[in-house]
Protein backbone atom coordinates (compact mmCIF):
# COMPACT_ATOMS: atom_id res chain seq x y z
CA UNK A 1 0.00 0.00 0.00
CA UNK A 2 1.55 3.21 -0.88
CA UNK A 3 1.03 5.91 1.85
CA UNK A 4 2.68 8.85 0.12
CA UNK A 5 -0.34 11.18 0.66
CA UNK A 6 -0.26 10.31 4.41
CA UNK A 7 0.13 14.01 6.58
CA UNK A 8 -0.98 15.89 3.38
CA UNK A 9 -4.30 16.11 3.68
CA UNK A 10 -5.04 13.20 1.92
CA UNK A 11 -6.48 10.49 2.83
CA UNK A 12 -4.65 7.38 1.73
CA UNK A 13 -4.29 6.75 -2.11
CA UNK A 14 -6.93 3.29 -1.21
CA UNK A 15 -9.69 5.83 -1.92
CA UNK A 16 -8.24 6.82 -5.66
CA UNK A 17 -9.78 5.96 -8.52
CA UNK A 18 -7.65 4.16 -11.41
CA UNK A 19 -7.93 4.00 -14.70
CA UNK A 20 -5.65 0.77 -16.60
CA UNK A 21 -5.36 0.78 -20.14
CA UNK A 22 -8.89 1.77 -20.55
CA UNK A 23 -9.78 1.30 -24.36
CA UNK A 24 -13.74 1.95 -26.40
CA UNK A 25 -14.07 1.21 -30.23
CA UNK A 26 -16.90 2.24 -32.37
CA UNK A 27 -17.72 -0.25 -34.71
CA UNK A 28 -18.37 1.87 -37.67
CA UNK A 29 -19.29 -0.26 -41.05
CA UNK A 30 -15.75 -1.44 -41.52
CA UNK A 31 -13.78 0.93 -40.07
CA UNK A 32 -13.33 0.78 -36.20
CA UNK A 33 -12.28 3.86 -34.43
CA UNK A 34 -10.25 4.06 -31.05
CA UNK A 35 -12.50 6.91 -29.33
CA UNK A 36 -10.45 5.98 -26.02
CA UNK A 37 -6.93 4.47 -26.81
CA UNK A 38 -5.31 2.73 -23.79
CA UNK A 39 -5.75 5.11 -21.16
CA UNK A 40 -3.90 4.78 -17.47
CA UNK A 41 -4.82 7.58 -14.93
CA UNK A 42 -4.90 7.71 -11.57
CA UNK A 43 -7.86 10.34 -9.49
CA UNK A 44 -6.25 11.03 -6.59
CA UNK A 45 -8.60 11.74 -3.33
CA UNK A 46 -8.80 15.60 -2.47
CA UNK A 47 -8.40 16.43 -6.36
CA UNK A 48 -10.20 18.52 -8.46
CA UNK A 49 -9.14 17.07 -11.88
CA UNK A 50 -10.66 18.91 -15.13
CA UNK A 51 -10.79 16.79 -18.25
CA UNK A 52 -10.68 18.73 -21.11
CA UNK A 53 -10.27 18.38 -25.16
CA UNK A 54 -12.17 18.87 -28.35
CA UNK A 55 -15.53 17.95 -29.02
CA UNK A 56 -15.73 14.15 -29.97
CA UNK A 57 -12.17 13.67 -28.38
CA UNK A 58 -13.97 10.88 -25.89
CA UNK A 59 -14.49 13.47 -22.31
CA UNK A 60 -18.09 11.74 -21.90
CA UNK A 61 -17.37 8.39 -22.84
CA UNK A 62 -15.15 7.82 -20.86
CA UNK A 63 -16.98 9.85 -17.64
CA UNK A 64 -19.75 6.79 -19.26
CA UNK A 65 -17.15 4.35 -18.63
CA UNK A 66 -16.31 5.57 -15.12
CA UNK A 67 -19.89 5.05 -14.13
CA UNK A 68 -20.88 2.27 -15.83
CA UNK A 69 -23.27 3.04 -18.30
CA UNK A 70 -20.73 2.28 -21.00
CA UNK A 71 -18.37 -0.75 -20.92
CA UNK A 72 -14.69 -0.28 -22.07
CA UNK A 73 -13.67 -2.91 -24.71
CA UNK A 74 -10.38 -3.33 -22.12
CA UNK A 75 -9.02 -2.19 -19.49
CA UNK A 76 -9.65 -2.07 -15.29
CA UNK A 77 -11.65 0.11 -13.59
CA UNK A 78 -9.84 0.47 -9.54
CA UNK A 79 -11.92 2.15 -6.80
CA UNK A 80 -9.75 2.47 -3.60
CA UNK A 81 -7.96 -0.95 -5.18
CA UNK A 82 -11.08 -2.70 -5.68
CA UNK A 83 -11.70 -3.68 -9.81
CA UNK A 84 -15.21 -2.61 -9.94
CA UNK A 85 -15.11 -3.34 -13.78
CA UNK A 86 -18.56 -5.48 -13.84
CA UNK A 87 -20.06 -3.97 -11.50
CA UNK A 88 -23.07 -2.09 -13.29
CA UNK A 89 -24.51 1.21 -12.48
CA UNK A 90 -26.42 0.97 -9.23
CA UNK A 91 -23.31 -0.90 -7.41
CA UNK A 92 -20.94 2.31 -9.23
CA UNK A 93 -23.45 4.53 -7.89
CA UNK A 94 -23.59 2.49 -3.92
CA UNK A 95 -20.03 2.63 -3.68
CA UNK A 96 -20.19 6.53 -4.53
CA UNK A 97 -19.30 7.43 -8.12
CA UNK A 98 -22.28 9.70 -9.50
CA UNK A 99 -22.29 11.91 -12.54
CA UNK A 100 -24.23 14.90 -13.93
CA UNK A 101 -25.01 14.43 -17.61
CA UNK A 102 -24.24 16.61 -19.79
CA UNK A 103 -27.16 16.17 -21.62
CA UNK A 104 -29.97 16.26 -18.70
CA UNK A 105 -32.86 13.33 -19.04
CA UNK A 106 -36.17 14.52 -19.05
CA UNK A 107 -39.12 12.24 -17.58
CA UNK A 108 -42.42 12.33 -17.67
CA UNK A 109 -44.36 12.91 -14.09
CA UNK A 110 -40.87 12.71 -11.59
CA UNK A 111 -40.56 15.90 -9.94
CA UNK A 112 -37.63 17.82 -8.67
CA UNK A 113 -38.31 16.83 -5.41
CA UNK A 114 -38.47 12.95 -6.05
CA UNK A 115 -35.16 12.97 -7.94
CA UNK A 116 -33.94 14.94 -4.99
CA UNK A 117 -35.40 12.63 -2.85
CA UNK A 118 -33.72 9.57 -4.84
CA UNK A 119 -29.80 10.87 -4.95
CA UNK A 120 -30.68 11.30 -0.75
CA UNK A 121 -33.63 9.80 0.99
CA UNK A 122 -32.28 10.67 4.22
CA UNK A 123 -31.90 14.81 5.26
CA UNK A 124 -34.06 16.38 2.62
CA UNK A 125 -33.82 20.25 3.25
CA UNK A 126 -32.90 20.49 -0.53
CA UNK A 127 -30.44 22.63 -0.05
CA UNK A 128 -28.82 21.79 -3.34
CA UNK A 129 -31.00 23.53 -5.22
CA UNK A 130 -30.58 26.68 -3.11
CA UNK A 131 -26.57 25.75 -4.30
CA UNK A 132 -27.38 26.34 -7.67
CA UNK A 133 -29.53 29.04 -7.44
CA UNK A 134 -33.16 27.68 -7.59
CA UNK A 135 -35.84 28.93 -5.15
CA UNK A 136 -37.15 25.73 -3.43
CA UNK A 137 -40.94 26.90 -3.47
CA UNK A 138 -40.56 27.25 -7.10
CA UNK A 139 -39.31 24.42 -8.25
CA UNK A 140 -39.57 21.58 -5.90
CA UNK A 141 -43.09 20.07 -7.37
CA UNK A 142 -42.18 21.20 -11.23
CA UNK A 143 -42.17 17.92 -13.04
CA UNK A 144 -38.76 17.29 -14.72
CA UNK A 145 -39.48 17.74 -18.43
CA UNK A 146 -39.09 20.48 -20.92
CA UNK A 147 -41.28 23.01 -19.68
CA UNK A 148 -38.02 23.54 -17.56
CA UNK A 149 -35.18 26.29 -19.84
CA UNK A 150 -32.04 24.47 -21.11
CA UNK A 151 -30.47 26.14 -17.90
CA UNK A 152 -32.53 25.06 -15.07
CA UNK A 153 -32.50 21.23 -16.20
CA UNK A 154 -28.94 21.57 -15.84
CA UNK A 155 -29.03 22.80 -12.76
CA UNK A 156 -31.17 20.33 -11.33
CA UNK A 157 -28.91 17.99 -12.88
CA UNK A 158 -26.05 19.65 -10.84
CA UNK A 159 -28.37 19.47 -7.84
CA UNK A 160 -28.81 15.84 -7.91
CA UNK A 161 -25.16 15.01 -7.61
CA UNK A 162 -24.46 17.87 -5.19
CA UNK A 163 -27.66 15.89 -3.02
CA UNK A 164 -25.30 12.45 -3.73
CA UNK A 165 -22.39 14.00 -2.19
CA UNK A 166 -20.68 10.77 -3.01
CA UNK A 167 -16.80 10.21 -2.99
CA UNK A 168 -16.38 10.51 -6.57
CA UNK A 169 -18.14 13.55 -8.50
CA UNK A 170 -18.28 13.75 -12.12
CA UNK A 171 -19.78 16.95 -13.93
CA UNK A 172 -20.24 17.04 -17.45
CA UNK A 173 -19.88 20.69 -19.25
CA UNK A 174 -21.66 22.00 -16.03
CA UNK A 175 -21.59 25.63 -17.46
CA UNK A 176 -23.01 24.62 -20.61
CA UNK A 177 -26.26 26.51 -21.11
CA UNK A 178 -26.01 28.57 -17.83
CA UNK A 179 -25.83 32.34 -17.67
CA UNK A 180 -22.94 34.25 -16.62
CA UNK A 181 -23.41 35.46 -12.92
CA UNK A 182 -25.06 31.20 -11.93
CA UNK A 183 -21.79 30.58 -13.78
CA UNK A 184 -19.81 32.77 -11.27
CA UNK A 185 -21.31 31.12 -8.76
CA UNK A 186 -21.15 27.97 -10.04
CA UNK A 187 -16.94 27.87 -9.60
CA UNK A 188 -17.52 29.37 -6.29
CA UNK A 189 -19.69 26.37 -5.48
CA UNK A 190 -17.15 24.07 -6.75
CA UNK A 191 -14.27 25.55 -5.15
CA UNK A 192 -16.03 25.48 -2.10
CA UNK A 193 -16.94 21.38 -2.40
CA UNK A 194 -12.92 21.50 -3.37
CA UNK A 195 -12.09 23.04 -0.20
CA UNK A 196 -14.46 21.16 2.37
CA UNK A 197 -14.22 18.00 1.19
CA UNK A 198 -10.24 16.83 1.50
CA UNK A 199 -11.34 12.81 0.50
CA UNK A 200 -13.50 13.61 -2.61
CA UNK A 201 -12.69 13.07 -6.13
CA UNK A 202 -13.97 16.04 -8.53
CA UNK A 203 -13.90 15.69 -11.79
CA UNK A 204 -15.21 18.56 -14.17
CA UNK A 205 -15.09 18.11 -17.99
CA UNK A 206 -15.20 21.60 -19.42
CA UNK A 207 -13.87 23.80 -22.33
CA UNK A 208 -13.85 26.96 -19.75
CA UNK A 209 -10.70 28.75 -18.50
CA UNK A 210 -12.52 30.01 -15.11
CA UNK A 211 -13.05 26.43 -14.30
CA UNK A 212 -9.68 25.59 -15.37
CA UNK A 213 -8.28 27.79 -13.44
CA UNK A 214 -9.79 26.15 -10.19
CA UNK A 215 -8.30 22.85 -10.94
CA UNK A 216 -5.45 20.84 -9.16
CA UNK A 217 -4.58 19.21 -12.67
CA UNK A 218 -6.02 19.72 -16.39
CA UNK A 219 -5.72 16.65 -18.25
CA UNK A 220 -6.26 17.25 -22.27
CA UNK A 221 -8.03 14.17 -24.00
CA UNK A 222 -6.79 14.16 -27.72
CA UNK A 223 -7.02 11.15 -30.47
CA UNK A 224 -8.00 9.05 -27.48
CA UNK A 225 -5.47 9.53 -25.56
CA UNK A 226 -4.21 11.75 -22.49
CA UNK B 1 -74.66 -0.11 5.42
CA UNK B 2 -72.93 -3.71 6.41
CA UNK B 3 -70.08 -4.05 4.78
CA UNK B 4 -67.73 -6.93 5.19
CA UNK B 5 -63.57 -6.27 4.65
CA UNK B 6 -63.56 -7.05 0.87
CA UNK B 7 -66.48 -4.44 0.43
CA UNK B 8 -64.74 -1.84 2.46
CA UNK B 9 -61.51 -2.07 0.76
CA UNK B 10 -63.17 -2.15 -2.80
CA UNK B 11 -64.63 1.05 -1.78
CA UNK B 12 -61.77 3.00 -0.26
CA UNK B 13 -60.00 2.33 -3.73
CA UNK B 14 -62.77 3.59 -6.05
CA UNK B 15 -63.92 5.70 -3.97
CA UNK B 16 -61.52 6.70 -1.34
CA UNK B 17 -63.94 6.81 1.37
CA UNK B 18 -64.26 4.35 4.20
CA UNK B 19 -68.08 4.46 5.36
CA UNK B 20 -70.50 7.13 4.96
CA UNK B 21 -69.32 10.44 2.89
CA UNK B 22 -70.43 13.66 3.38
CA UNK B 23 -73.18 15.03 0.67
CA UNK B 24 -75.37 12.99 -1.31
CA UNK B 25 -74.81 9.40 -2.53
CA UNK B 26 -75.92 6.12 -3.89
CA UNK B 27 -73.78 2.44 -2.78
CA UNK B 28 -74.85 0.05 -5.09
CA UNK B 29 -73.47 -3.40 -3.96
CA UNK B 30 -74.01 -6.58 -6.05
CA UNK B 31 -76.93 -5.05 -8.27
CA UNK B 32 -79.17 -3.20 -5.20
CA UNK B 33 -78.77 0.00 -3.83
CA UNK B 34 -77.96 -0.30 0.00
CA UNK B 35 -77.18 3.22 0.60
CA UNK B 36 -79.12 6.07 -0.81
CA UNK B 37 -79.33 10.36 0.25
CA UNK B 38 -80.57 13.32 -1.32
CA UNK B 39 -79.29 16.75 -0.16
CA UNK B 40 -80.44 20.07 0.11
CA UNK B 41 -79.42 20.34 -3.68
CA UNK B 42 -78.90 17.13 -4.85
CA UNK B 43 -81.64 14.75 -5.48
CA UNK B 44 -81.06 10.98 -6.03
CA UNK B 45 -83.87 8.84 -7.34
CA UNK B 46 -83.58 4.96 -8.12
CA UNK B 47 -84.93 4.45 -11.91
CA UNK B 48 -88.34 3.11 -12.15
CA UNK B 49 -88.42 0.98 -15.99
CA UNK B 50 -84.44 -0.15 -15.44
CA UNK B 51 -81.61 -0.06 -12.81
CA UNK B 52 -79.80 2.82 -12.71
CA UNK B 53 -80.73 6.59 -10.77
CA UNK B 54 -81.28 10.01 -12.22
CA UNK B 55 -79.27 12.51 -10.19
CA UNK B 56 -80.73 16.62 -10.09
CA UNK B 57 -78.35 18.58 -9.19
CA UNK B 58 -79.90 22.27 -8.68
CA UNK B 59 -79.34 25.07 -10.42
CA UNK B 60 -76.08 27.41 -8.25
CA UNK B 61 -75.29 24.38 -6.32
CA UNK B 62 -71.13 25.17 -5.52
CA UNK B 63 -68.50 22.68 -4.08
CA UNK B 64 -71.34 19.63 -3.81
CA UNK B 65 -70.09 16.03 -3.91
CA UNK B 66 -72.13 13.30 -5.26
CA UNK B 67 -70.50 9.82 -4.31
CA UNK B 68 -72.03 6.61 -6.47
CA UNK B 69 -69.79 3.74 -5.86
CA UNK B 70 -70.55 0.31 -7.19
CA UNK B 71 -69.36 -3.05 -5.88
CA UNK B 72 -69.65 -6.48 -7.13
CA UNK B 73 -68.58 -8.97 -4.75
CA UNK B 74 -70.66 -11.68 -5.90
CA UNK B 75 -69.07 -13.84 -8.34
CA UNK B 76 -71.13 -14.31 -11.64
CA UNK B 77 -73.09 -11.07 -11.48
CA UNK B 78 -74.30 -9.32 -14.28
CA UNK B 79 -75.82 -6.08 -14.56
CA UNK B 80 -76.08 -3.05 -16.94
CA UNK B 81 -76.74 0.16 -15.16
CA UNK B 82 -77.99 3.76 -16.19
CA UNK B 83 -77.27 6.77 -14.66
CA UNK B 84 -78.28 10.02 -15.88
CA UNK B 85 -76.73 13.35 -14.23
CA UNK B 86 -78.55 16.64 -15.13
CA UNK B 87 -76.44 19.32 -13.84
CA UNK B 88 -78.31 22.90 -13.25
CA UNK B 89 -76.58 25.97 -14.48
CA UNK B 90 -73.81 27.82 -12.96
CA UNK B 91 -73.19 24.66 -10.57
CA UNK B 92 -69.93 22.99 -9.46
CA UNK B 93 -70.13 19.83 -8.40
CA UNK B 94 -67.63 16.50 -8.25
CA UNK B 95 -69.04 13.18 -8.91
CA UNK B 96 -67.41 10.47 -7.91
CA UNK B 97 -68.04 7.13 -9.54
CA UNK B 98 -66.14 3.77 -9.75
CA UNK B 99 -66.77 0.82 -9.91
CA UNK B 100 -64.51 -1.99 -7.88
CA UNK B 101 -65.10 -6.14 -8.40
CA UNK B 102 -64.35 -9.07 -6.38
CA UNK B 103 -63.93 -12.67 -8.18
CA UNK B 104 -63.22 -15.69 -6.70
CA UNK B 105 -65.82 -17.63 -8.76
CA UNK B 106 -65.39 -19.13 -11.67
CA UNK B 107 -68.43 -17.20 -13.76
CA UNK B 108 -67.53 -13.79 -15.11
CA UNK B 109 -68.48 -10.59 -12.95
CA UNK B 110 -69.61 -7.87 -15.49
CA UNK B 111 -70.49 -3.83 -14.89
CA UNK B 112 -72.00 -1.94 -17.82
CA UNK B 113 -72.25 1.49 -16.62
CA UNK B 114 -73.91 4.13 -18.57
CA UNK B 115 -73.86 7.47 -17.95
CA UNK B 116 -75.24 10.60 -19.27
CA UNK B 117 -74.03 14.00 -18.57
CA UNK B 118 -76.35 17.05 -19.25
CA UNK B 119 -74.32 19.58 -17.63
CA UNK B 120 -75.80 23.22 -18.22
CA UNK B 121 -74.50 26.68 -18.69
CA UNK B 122 -71.70 27.83 -16.57
CA UNK B 123 -70.95 24.99 -14.55
CA UNK B 124 -68.09 23.41 -13.08
CA UNK B 125 -68.11 19.39 -13.13
CA UNK B 126 -65.37 17.37 -11.96
CA UNK B 127 -65.68 13.72 -12.93
CA UNK B 128 -63.83 10.96 -11.36
CA UNK B 129 -64.40 7.16 -12.11
CA UNK B 130 -61.70 4.56 -10.88
CA UNK B 131 -61.54 0.86 -12.14
CA UNK B 132 -59.98 -2.03 -10.07
CA UNK B 133 -60.59 -5.56 -9.62
CA UNK B 134 -58.93 -7.95 -7.52
CA UNK B 135 -59.64 -11.88 -5.98
CA UNK B 136 -58.26 -14.97 -7.56
CA UNK B 137 -60.25 -15.46 -10.97
CA UNK B 138 -60.59 -13.65 -13.72
CA UNK B 139 -63.55 -12.61 -15.89
CA UNK B 140 -63.50 -9.09 -13.85
CA UNK B 141 -65.56 -6.94 -17.10
CA UNK B 142 -65.97 -3.40 -16.83
CA UNK B 143 -67.56 -1.65 -19.80
CA UNK B 144 -68.32 2.25 -18.96
CA UNK B 145 -70.03 4.53 -21.60
CA UNK B 146 -70.17 7.73 -20.62
CA UNK B 147 -72.01 10.68 -22.80
CA UNK B 148 -71.44 14.45 -21.72
CA UNK B 149 -73.77 17.26 -23.54
CA UNK B 150 -71.98 20.40 -22.21
CA UNK B 151 -73.76 23.42 -22.65
CA UNK B 152 -72.48 26.58 -23.63
CA UNK B 153 -69.21 28.11 -21.23
CA UNK B 154 -69.15 24.98 -19.00
CA UNK B 155 -66.37 23.01 -17.86
CA UNK B 156 -66.14 19.63 -17.49
CA UNK B 157 -62.82 17.52 -16.38
CA UNK B 158 -62.85 13.36 -16.52
CA UNK B 159 -60.63 11.85 -14.21
CA UNK B 160 -60.65 8.31 -15.80
CA UNK B 161 -58.13 5.53 -13.83
CA UNK B 162 -58.24 1.85 -14.23
CA UNK B 163 -54.61 0.67 -12.32
CA UNK B 164 -55.11 -2.41 -11.78
CA UNK B 165 -57.14 -6.39 -11.97
CA UNK B 166 -59.70 -5.53 -14.42
CA UNK B 167 -59.35 -8.28 -17.28
CA UNK B 168 -61.68 -6.73 -19.56
CA UNK B 169 -62.68 -3.73 -20.77
CA UNK B 170 -64.13 -1.30 -23.70
CA UNK B 171 -64.79 2.15 -22.63
CA UNK B 172 -66.68 4.59 -24.37
CA UNK B 173 -66.81 8.41 -23.60
CA UNK B 174 -68.63 10.88 -26.04
CA UNK B 175 -68.84 14.47 -25.71
CA UNK B 176 -70.34 17.39 -27.66
CA UNK B 177 -69.31 20.65 -26.64
CA UNK B 178 -71.51 24.42 -26.82
CA UNK B 179 -70.18 27.57 -27.44
CA UNK B 180 -66.69 28.53 -25.01
CA UNK B 181 -67.42 25.49 -23.58
CA UNK B 182 -64.26 23.66 -22.37
CA UNK B 183 -63.59 19.84 -21.59
CA UNK B 184 -60.72 18.16 -20.06
CA UNK B 185 -60.50 14.37 -20.06
CA UNK B 186 -57.22 12.59 -18.36
CA UNK B 187 -57.21 9.04 -19.09
CA UNK B 188 -54.74 6.51 -16.77
CA UNK B 189 -54.24 2.53 -17.86
CA UNK B 190 -52.21 0.36 -16.47
CA UNK B 191 -52.95 -3.58 -18.04
CA UNK B 192 -51.30 -6.70 -17.11
CA UNK B 193 -50.92 -10.14 -17.29
CA UNK B 194 -53.11 -11.15 -20.33
CA UNK B 195 -56.02 -8.24 -19.94
CA UNK B 196 -57.74 -6.63 -22.62
CA UNK B 197 -58.51 -2.64 -22.48
CA UNK B 198 -59.97 -0.83 -25.02
CA UNK B 199 -60.96 3.04 -25.39
CA UNK B 200 -62.90 5.10 -27.41
CA UNK B 201 -62.85 8.80 -26.88
CA UNK B 202 -64.79 10.78 -29.58
CA UNK B 203 -65.13 14.59 -28.55
CA UNK B 204 -67.38 17.00 -30.73
CA UNK B 205 -66.66 20.66 -31.02
CA UNK B 206 -69.78 22.19 -32.43
CA UNK B 207 -69.73 26.05 -30.39
CA UNK B 208 -67.72 28.78 -31.33
CA UNK B 209 -64.29 28.70 -28.78
CA UNK B 210 -64.77 25.83 -27.67
CA UNK B 211 -62.16 23.49 -26.63
CA UNK B 212 -60.95 19.81 -25.71
CA UNK B 213 -57.71 18.71 -24.01
CA UNK B 214 -57.68 14.73 -23.90
CA UNK B 215 -54.48 13.21 -22.51
CA UNK B 216 -54.38 9.24 -22.44
CA UNK B 217 -50.93 8.06 -20.84
CA UNK B 218 -50.91 4.01 -20.24
CA UNK B 219 -48.75 1.27 -19.52
CA UNK B 220 -48.96 -2.17 -21.00
CA UNK B 221 -47.09 -4.67 -19.22
CA UNK B 222 -46.83 -9.22 -20.06
CA UNK B 223 -49.11 -9.64 -22.87
CA UNK B 224 -52.07 -7.37 -22.07
CA UNK B 225 -53.53 -5.49 -25.01
CA UNK B 226 -54.66 -2.14 -25.33
CA UNK B 227 -56.72 -0.36 -27.94
CA UNK B 228 -57.22 3.68 -28.20
CA UNK B 229 -59.15 5.92 -30.58
CA UNK B 230 -59.75 9.14 -29.96
CA UNK B 231 -61.53 11.38 -32.30
CA UNK B 232 -62.25 15.15 -32.27
CA UNK B 233 -64.11 16.33 -34.73
CA UNK B 234 -64.01 20.59 -35.24
CA UNK B 235 -67.14 21.96 -36.85
CA UNK B 236 -66.52 25.84 -36.21
CA UNK B 237 -63.67 27.84 -34.88
CA UNK B 238 -62.48 26.16 -31.53
CA UNK B 239 -59.04 24.28 -30.17
CA UNK B 240 -58.99 20.29 -29.65
CA UNK B 241 -55.57 18.85 -28.31
CA UNK B 242 -55.39 14.96 -28.10
CA UNK B 243 -52.18 13.06 -26.91
CA UNK B 244 -52.07 9.47 -26.43
CA UNK B 245 -48.95 8.33 -24.72
CA UNK B 246 -47.86 4.88 -24.01
CA UNK B 247 -45.36 2.80 -22.18
CA UNK B 248 -44.81 -0.83 -23.54
CA UNK B 249 -43.67 -3.70 -21.71
CA UNK B 250 -42.49 -7.39 -22.30
CA UNK B 251 -44.93 -8.83 -25.11
CA UNK B 252 -47.53 -6.22 -24.65
CA UNK B 253 -49.25 -4.81 -27.58
CA UNK B 254 -50.76 -0.90 -27.94
CA UNK B 255 -52.45 0.30 -30.77
CA UNK B 256 -53.25 4.21 -30.67
CA UNK B 257 -55.38 5.15 -33.68
CA UNK B 258 -55.59 9.14 -33.49
CA UNK B 259 -58.06 11.13 -36.06
CA UNK B 260 -59.15 14.54 -36.28
CA UNK B 261 -62.02 15.87 -38.65
CA UNK B 262 -61.68 19.28 -39.27
CA UNK B 263 -64.66 20.98 -40.67
CA UNK B 264 -64.04 24.50 -40.70
CA UNK B 265 -60.91 26.62 -41.64
CA UNK B 266 -60.79 27.64 -37.70
CA UNK B 267 -60.73 24.69 -36.12
CA UNK B 268 -57.48 23.98 -34.45
CA UNK B 269 -56.80 20.46 -33.96
CA UNK B 270 -53.49 18.77 -32.75
CA UNK B 271 -52.92 15.31 -31.95
CA UNK B 272 -49.57 13.69 -30.48
CA UNK B 273 -49.00 9.89 -30.17
CA UNK B 274 -46.22 8.17 -28.84
CA UNK B 275 -45.62 4.27 -27.94
CA UNK B 276 -42.37 2.71 -27.11
CA UNK B 277 -40.53 1.30 -24.08
CA UNK B 278 -39.34 2.95 -21.01
CA UNK B 279 -36.78 5.26 -22.16
CA UNK B 280 -33.55 3.52 -21.73
CA UNK B 281 -31.76 7.25 -20.37
CA UNK B 282 -34.44 7.68 -17.65
CA UNK B 283 -33.64 4.38 -15.82
CA UNK B 284 -29.90 4.96 -16.52
CA UNK B 285 -30.31 8.40 -14.63
CA UNK B 286 -32.13 6.99 -11.65
CA UNK B 287 -29.33 4.38 -11.51
CA UNK B 288 -26.40 6.46 -10.98
CA UNK B 289 -28.58 7.71 -8.58
CA UNK B 290 -28.21 4.20 -6.50
CA UNK B 291 -31.50 3.04 -7.60
CA UNK B 292 -32.03 -0.85 -8.71
CA UNK B 293 -33.22 -1.13 -12.59
CA UNK B 294 -36.55 -2.74 -10.81
CA UNK B 295 -36.71 0.46 -8.11
CA UNK B 296 -35.90 2.75 -11.10
CA UNK B 297 -38.60 1.14 -13.23
CA UNK B 298 -41.02 1.53 -10.97
CA UNK B 299 -40.21 4.91 -10.27
CA UNK B 300 -40.90 5.84 -13.96
CA UNK B 301 -44.01 4.22 -14.14
CA UNK B 302 -45.60 5.59 -11.09
CA UNK B 303 -44.41 9.16 -12.17
CA UNK B 304 -46.02 8.27 -15.61
CA UNK B 305 -49.28 7.33 -14.46
CA UNK B 306 -49.61 10.10 -11.21
N1 LIG C 1 -23.22 5.43 -30.08
C1 LIG C 1 -22.29 6.04 -30.84
N2 LIG C 1 -22.23 5.80 -32.19
C2 LIG C 1 -21.31 6.40 -32.96
N3 LIG C 1 -20.41 7.26 -32.48
C3 LIG C 1 -20.41 7.54 -31.17
C4 LIG C 1 -21.35 6.95 -30.28
N4 LIG C 1 -21.11 7.41 -29.05
C5 LIG C 1 -20.08 8.27 -29.15
N5 LIG C 1 -19.65 8.32 -30.42
C6 LIG C 1 -18.51 9.12 -30.92
O1 LIG C 1 -17.49 9.02 -29.97
C7 LIG C 1 -16.73 10.20 -29.95
C8 LIG C 1 -16.58 10.67 -28.53
O2 LIG C 1 -17.81 11.17 -28.06
P1 LIG C 1 -17.93 11.91 -26.68
O3 LIG C 1 -19.35 12.25 -26.47
O4 LIG C 1 -17.27 11.11 -25.63
O5 LIG C 1 -17.08 13.25 -26.94
P2 LIG C 1 -16.82 14.48 -26.00
O6 LIG C 1 -15.36 14.61 -25.85
O7 LIG C 1 -17.61 14.37 -24.75
O8 LIG C 1 -17.34 15.68 -26.89
P3 LIG C 1 -18.09 17.07 -26.50
O9 LIG C 1 -17.01 18.03 -26.11
O10 LIG C 1 -18.72 17.48 -27.77
O11 LIG C 1 -19.04 16.77 -25.43
C9 LIG C 1 -17.45 11.17 -30.87
O12 LIG C 1 -16.77 11.23 -32.08
C10 LIG C 1 -18.82 10.57 -31.04
O13 LIG C 1 -19.34 10.89 -32.29
MG1 LIG D 1 -19.21 15.33 -24.00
Amino acid sequence: MDKSFHGSGYKTERDALELKNISFLIINGERNRHVLDNISFKFKPGELIVLTGPNGSGKSTLAEIIVGIKSPKSGQILLGGEDITSKNITERAKLGISYSFQQPICFKGVTVRDLLEIARPENQAFKELEIVGLEKDEYLDREVNKTLSGGELKRIEIATVLARNSKVMIFDEPEAGIDIWSFDNLIKVFKKLRQKNKDKIIIIISHQKPIMDIADRVIILKKGSL
Amino acid sequence: MNLDEIEKDLLKRVADISGVPEGAYNFRINGKSVGKKSTKNIDVKSKAEESGIDVFIEPGTKKDVVHIPVILSESGHKETVYNDFYIGDNSEVTIVAGCGIYNCGVKNSIHDGIHAFHVGKNCKVKYIEKHYGTGPSAGKILNPTTELHLDESSYVKLELEQIAGVDSTSRLTKADLKNDAKIEIEEKLLTHGRQIAKSNIEVTLEGENSTADIVSRSVARDTSKQNFKLHITGKTTCRGHSECDAIIMDDAKVIATPSLDAESLNAELIHEAAIGKIAGEQLTKLMTLGLTPDQAESKIINGFLK
